[in-house]
């Protein structure tokens, strides 16, 4: 493997990893974030 | 419509965006991601898949999410409604209906592939993979999807595909069925985050394997890393007779990529001996100049991110009025480059090469890849039995979570169209796509079927459907007012350079790739001026004409004129149209 595909991989997966964990992150902290837990009955408006 | 019915909603932001990427992420990311990266180019090949993603993938990304979202707010669900409203215009509906045909005819080979995953999944946990070589792996392959002969494939038990597509066919309408946050949201948050975990098991093991193989210490991981990520190649060139011409002309070998010292040393002394031997550098710059690495990256983003798809409009049109799109559609896109760059890009094809070198896994499609190379892989690597099931098991995730994306599009039409509840849309398209996975799984032979529809969809239609989103967005909607709908309860802000963009770049770009797979992929000219020579898929239907060719095409076709002709006497009309003006 050469510098310069060592660079490229390191740039190409360090980026779309900090970009995902950053995305996470921030998802997970913004506020307003509502989430009920779900059972498993069925969920469709036919039966409504 | 059920325009009386209560809405469905995702339950969680959370949710919706495992679900989009959950849509994304598929044998794609592991496959098909590391087989055109290293084809192309490598690290070359990363910097047009960056540009790519930049001018294509995250604005088309965003106007469907925007544009989703907007016709949902009227009762909208499917393209065909929601381009008909966000427009103002009904021709616009007969466009939105590529955005129904896209997901349904793919379904219908994609839950093939999906048995096979897990198929694989269950014979690698019992045990029954163990295979000497590629050529073994490749006949249990050929024999399990049944590509010998047409109809082969149509048989039970174990090896055989059959009762694995009836389990992931059942699965795929039963989780439909239950609903979209119930059903799509509530699978989506426990696969995702396990197939995160067993690739992330499968990375680590990979990347510790060395050099495997004793007798061949050149097929190392280090190694296997050069040759998916080198931005230089040093390839082995031959000199051959040119037929047409009665010139000679180099051309290079097809597993004549060398990596390392050792190798390119070796390769030295080979072309130093031979003179019709000739090892070349091809320079990162001189393989961007090839168009057909650009329409490689392209191409490769939108099938990675599921854009230009019908999946993403359907799904954001679930959201309230202030959820937000633009971090939902960021994350989505970001979970997916993560799977493909960095868990993909440094496990498939390292793997492979560890074990079989540069004439293993040279040249090798999605398919031998992933169902012929790994396999083997596998079966030589220590603990391969539990690696191969978890990383089959990962595959099958993967793909139903993307076949689920693919049905809910065709769910929302029939229900919007027809004006018939969630039994009688599931009924419906479950005979259709049942009728349409029949006749890929019958003409099993050389996968033509399989193979047809999808050239023909991914690459004429997915392209169709994101010109016109895009457009819609920048042109129809208006950049500016787009850029608000977008920003509507918006967690982050578009970079303004999207703007331009946007209405800019992303159209163009998207022309000029139509234009260049016209050009090259139907017509047959070559970008560097050689002879012309036609497709095989052009070939199938024009040259030397294949039936089972002409039927696939039939089947998009009458796919299309049925969706077209429900759109046509579908009720559209419950909004009033100043809604579409707000």
């Amino acid at each position: 493997m050469t510098l310069g595909g060592w660079i490229i991989m390191l740039v190409s997966t360090l980026s779309v990893s900090t970009l995902f964990s950053w995305c996470i992150w921030k998802v997970l902290t913004t506020e307003g974030e509502e989430e009920k837990m779900h059972g498993f009955e069925i969920d469709t408006p036919d039966k409504k | 419509m059920t325009s009386h019915a209560p809405k469905e909603s995702w339950n969680s932001r959370l949710g919706i965006i495992l679900a989009v990427a959950g849509s994304a992420v598929g044998l794609g990311n592991f496959l098909r991601f590391p087989g055109q990266a290293a084809q192309y180019g490598g690290g070359a090949f990363m910097i047009a898949y960056f540009v790519a993603l930049i001018i294509i993938g995250l604005p088309i990304c965003w106007a469907e999410w925007a544009i989703g979202r907007k016709g949902g707010q009227a009762g909208f669900n499917s393209s065909p409604g929601i381009l008909g409203f966000v427009t103002g215009q009904k021709r616009f509906r007969y466009l939105g209906v590529i955005g129904v045909v896209i997901p349904v005819v793919i379904y219908m080979y994609y839950v093939y592939i999906e048995a096979w995953c897990l198929g694989y999944a269950v014979n690698f946990a019992r045990g029954s993979m163990n295979f000497e070589a590629v050529k073994d792996a490749s006949a249990f392959w050929q024999g399990f999807i049944g590509i010998a002969e047409n109809g082969s494939a149509l048989g039970f038990g174990w090896t055989r595909v059959g009762g694995f597509l009836v389990i992931v066919f059942t699965l795929n309408f039963f989780l439909i069925y239950r609903g979209l946050s119930k059903g799509i949201e509530l699978f989506c948050k426990y696969a995702m985050p396990t197939l995160l975990v067993l690739a992330v098991i499968i990375l680590i093991r990979v990347l510790t394997l060395g050099a495997p193989v004793a007798e061949h210490p050149e097929n190392s991981v280090y190694n296997g890393l050069g040759f998916m990520w080198n931005p230089n190649k040093a390839v082995l060139h031959e000199l051959v007779a040119d037929e047409a011409g009665g010139s000679e002309k180099w051309i290079p070998l097809a597993d004549g990529e060398m990596v390392g010292p050792r190798m390119i040393k070796a390769a030295e002394e080979r072309a130093a001996a031979d003179p019709k031997l000739e090892l070349r550098i091809l320079t990162m710059w001189s393989q961007l100049a090839n168009p057909q690495l650009w329409l490689a990256a392209a191409g490769q983003i939108f099938f990675s991110l599921s854009v230009g798809f019908g999946v993403i409009i359907t799904y954001s049109s679930y959201l309230k009025k202030k959820d937000d799109v633009v971090l939902s559609g960021l994350a989505a896109t970001s979970t997916n480059e993560f799977c493909e760059v960095t868990l993909g890009g440094l496990t498939t094809l390292p793997a492979g090469y560890a074990f079989l070198g540069v004439a293993g896994v040279a040249g090798m499609g999605t398919f031998g890849l992933g169902f012929n190379v790994l396999p083997m892989v596998f079966s030589e690597m220590p603990g391969g039995q539990f690696f191969g099931f978890a990383f089959f098991f990962l595959l099958f995730l993967a793909a139903v979570t993307s076949s689920l994306s693919m049905l809910q599009p065709g769910i929302a039409f029939l229900e919007e169209a027809l004006n018939i509840n969630r039994k009688q849309s599931v009924a419906f398209l479950g005979f259709l796509t049942a009728a349409g996975c029949a006749f890929v799984v019958y003409f099993s032979a050389d996968v033509k079927a399989l193979d047809t529809i999808d050239f023909w969809v991914t690459n004429l239609l997915m392209v169709v459907l994101a010109t016109v989103q895009i457009i819609v967005f920048g042109w129809v909607i208006g950049i500016d007012r787009g850029f608000e709908i977008a920003h509507r309860g918006a967690a982050i802000r578009i970079p303004s350079i999207f703007k331009f963009i946007m209405k800019w770049l992303s159209p163009a770009f998207l022309i000029i790739i139509f234009g260049a797979w016209v050009y090259n992929g139907v017509l047959g000219f070559s970008f560097t001026g050689g002879e012309r020579s036609y497709s095989a898929y052009i070939k199938d239907l024009f040259i030397e004409p294949n039936a089972v060719a002409w039927y696939s095409v039939g089947l998009i076709a009458l796919t299309t004129g049925l969706i077209v002709l429900l759109t046509a006497c579908g009720n559209f009309e419950k909004t009033s149209s100043k809604e579409s003006s707000k």
